[in-house]
């Protein structure tokens, strides 16, 4: 069997299984589930700026919070349905995106590092200071009359599920698909050693743009989904904690493959979920998993797996 | 026959804060040429090649490319027009398999799909004497052939010129007498351009040699011509 065979194969298994859970699973941990998979697109899209292209951002809660406000602005103050408020949500992250990217690629390491945490800082304090249209931290809720699409009912659990499982159905397969073409193996290429890339004539700079604005476009259109799935958009998603989340995710569940995102969003939101009924020191243990993993599975357990079974898991 | 300038270099000069690293080279490169850049260390070889691609801009002077002014242009625009380059330090992607090293430097050139540049890998790899190891990670090479796999890189670009920057060193005798066959095999289809300390490689593989030395050409000429050169010998091959 072919690689692309398999690769295929394994995508397509994944989200059987995840269609099957829906129906085996309590309705708290389908509605865990749902939440999960709207911050999987996140991680993915995150995994393609940091995983494959080999940049770290600290600032991707903008990106999110783009396409979270993109949709929650044009409903509540537009008057937008959610279809087209969807859209406007994407196409902010787009446009956002590529602003950003533009100005933050000017710098590479640690000082892309810096001036996205503080382009996103920048975000927080807009959306804080256009507090009369956004409601600033309290944020705002999107009624349930508005999120509905095409008289499907979103706020209801079963169809929220699947709403969800079909937008990370087609930005898994999507990213899949991506990894695979010249353009993907090429972001590798920046990723491994981006001078050769470029003196084996390939545009770097054109190169990690086109990465920023497919991982912030990503990274908003979980924020649009989130806004709309859970009916509501506040400043909290845009602080500095929600740039941090999607970098541990794809560092726990593996840099640099399509499937990591899902796992280390899974395992981290389980391992706070279930710590947390234990002790309120629940971050702790997050912090003491993320330490071991570092130690013992450095590339994360999607990397470990490819390591030990599945050469070939892309 | 009247012979192509690929690459012709004018008053190239590179200064570092004052130091003049390369100070007003003139430069010819006619097409189908092997061409040898000799001198000592510190000459200012990899900086003036360094231009020639342009991993390094000049500080004055111009480059001329197959006709046309390539001055301004970015280091992976010049390599899109047709030049390939080698590092001097190893510089092959370690994490990534033999075959997908090749494979990023044909995928540059080639645009018709997978299979030929699957094809094309294969060619190359059966070139270099690699094809056994394809699937193995490129790091784990031995150093000599990550040496190959460099050239093979370079090769699959199908350059119009080929810039190698001390392709011999590190490699045992044995590599090296291979490398100077393909060498010759190569000068059939590509102009090359090679920095080379190894005097011996030099002589069996360059029609033309320059030397450079404290920035500056100091002679150009055959290989007869240069092992003749009294200005050379005193600078560089050392006096006999």
């Amino acid at each position: 069997m072919s690689t692309s065979l398999k690769s295929f194969l394994l995508h397509v298994f994944v989200l059987c299984l995840l269609a099957v859970l829906y129906f085996v699973v309590s309705e708290y941990h389908s509605g865990n589930l749902a939440r999960i998979l709207v911050m999987a697109v996140y991680a993915m899209g995150y995994n393609v700026l940091f995983g494959y292209t080999g940049l770290l951002s600290l600032g991707h809660a903008l990106f999110f919070a783009s396409g979270m406000y993109g949709l929650g602005l044009s409903i509540e103050h537009l008057g937008l349905s959610a279809a087209p408020a969807l859209v406007v949500g994407f196409i902010s992250a787009f446009i956002v995106a590529a602003v950003i990217g533009f100005l933050a690629l000017r710098t590479s390491g640690v000082a892309f590092m810096i001036v996205t945490l503080m382009f996103a800082q920048a975000g927080y304090l807009t959306i804080l200071l256009a507090g009369k249209y956004t409601r600033g931290d309290e944020g705002f809720v999107i009624q349930q009359g508005d999120r509905v699409i095409a008289g499907i009912d979103l706020s209801q659990a079963d169809n929220r599920y699947f709403a969800a499982l079909l937008l990370f159905g087609v930005c898994f397969l999507f990213i899949a698909w991506l990894v695979q073409t010249r353009f993907g193996k090429t972001l590798v290429a920046i990723r491994e050693n981006p001078e050769r890339a470029r003196m084996l004539g390939y545009d770097i700079q054109r190169h990690k743009l086109l990465a920023v604005i497919i991982s912030g476009t990503l990274a908003g259109a979980a924020g649009a989904a989130y806004a709309l799935l859970f009916g509501y958009a506040g400043a909290t998603f845009s602080t500095v904690q929600y740039s941090i989340y999607p970098l541990l995710w794809v560092l726990l569940g593996g840099a640099g493959t399509t499937i990591g995102p899902l796992i280390g969003t899974v395992f981290m939101t389980y391992l706070i979920d279930i710590s947390s009924e234990y002790t309120s020191a629940y971050m702790l243990i997050a912090g003491l998993a993320l330490i071991l993993l570092t130690l013992f599975a450095p590339h994360g357990f999607a990397g470990l797996i490819r390591k030990k079974l599945f050469s070939w898991l892309p | 026959m009247a012979t192509v300038t690929l690459l012709s270099a004018k008053g190239l000069s590179k200064n570092y804060a004052g130091l003049k690293a390369v100070s007003n080279v003139d430069f010819e490169l006619p097409q189908g040429q092997v061409r040898a850049l000799i001198g000592p260390n510190g000459a200012g070889k990899t900086t003036f090649v360094g231009m020639l691609s342009g991993r390094i801009e000049s500080s004055e002077g111009s480059v001329v490319f197959d006709g046309r002014d390539i001055t301004a242009l970015p280091a992976h625009k010049r390599m899109a027009m047709g030049m390939a380059y080698t590092f001097q330090i190893t510089s092959v992607f370690s994490n990534l398999s033999v075959h997908e090293n090749v494979a990023l430097a044909a995928r540059r050139v080639i645009n018709d799909g997978r299979a030929a540049v699957n094809e094309c890998v294969a060619r190359v790899l059966e070139k270099v004497n690699l094809t056994d190891r394809a699937t193995q990670i490129a790091g784990d090479l031995s150093y000599g052939h990550q040496r190959l796999l460099e050239i093979g890189m370079g090769l699959a670009q199908s350059p119009r010129l080929f810039i190698l920057d001390e392709p011999t060193q590190g490699l045992a005798e044995s590599e090296i007498d291979d490398f100077i066959e393909l060498i010759a095999e190569l000068s059939q289809q590509t102009t090359i351009l090679l920095i080379e300390h190894n005097m011996d490689v030099v002589m069996r593989t360059a029609h033309y040699i320059t030397v450079l030395n404290f920035g500056e050409v100091l002679a150009n000429g055959t290989p007869d011509d240069i092992r003749a050169n009294e200005a050379v010998q005193a600078a560089y091959l050392g006096t006999k």
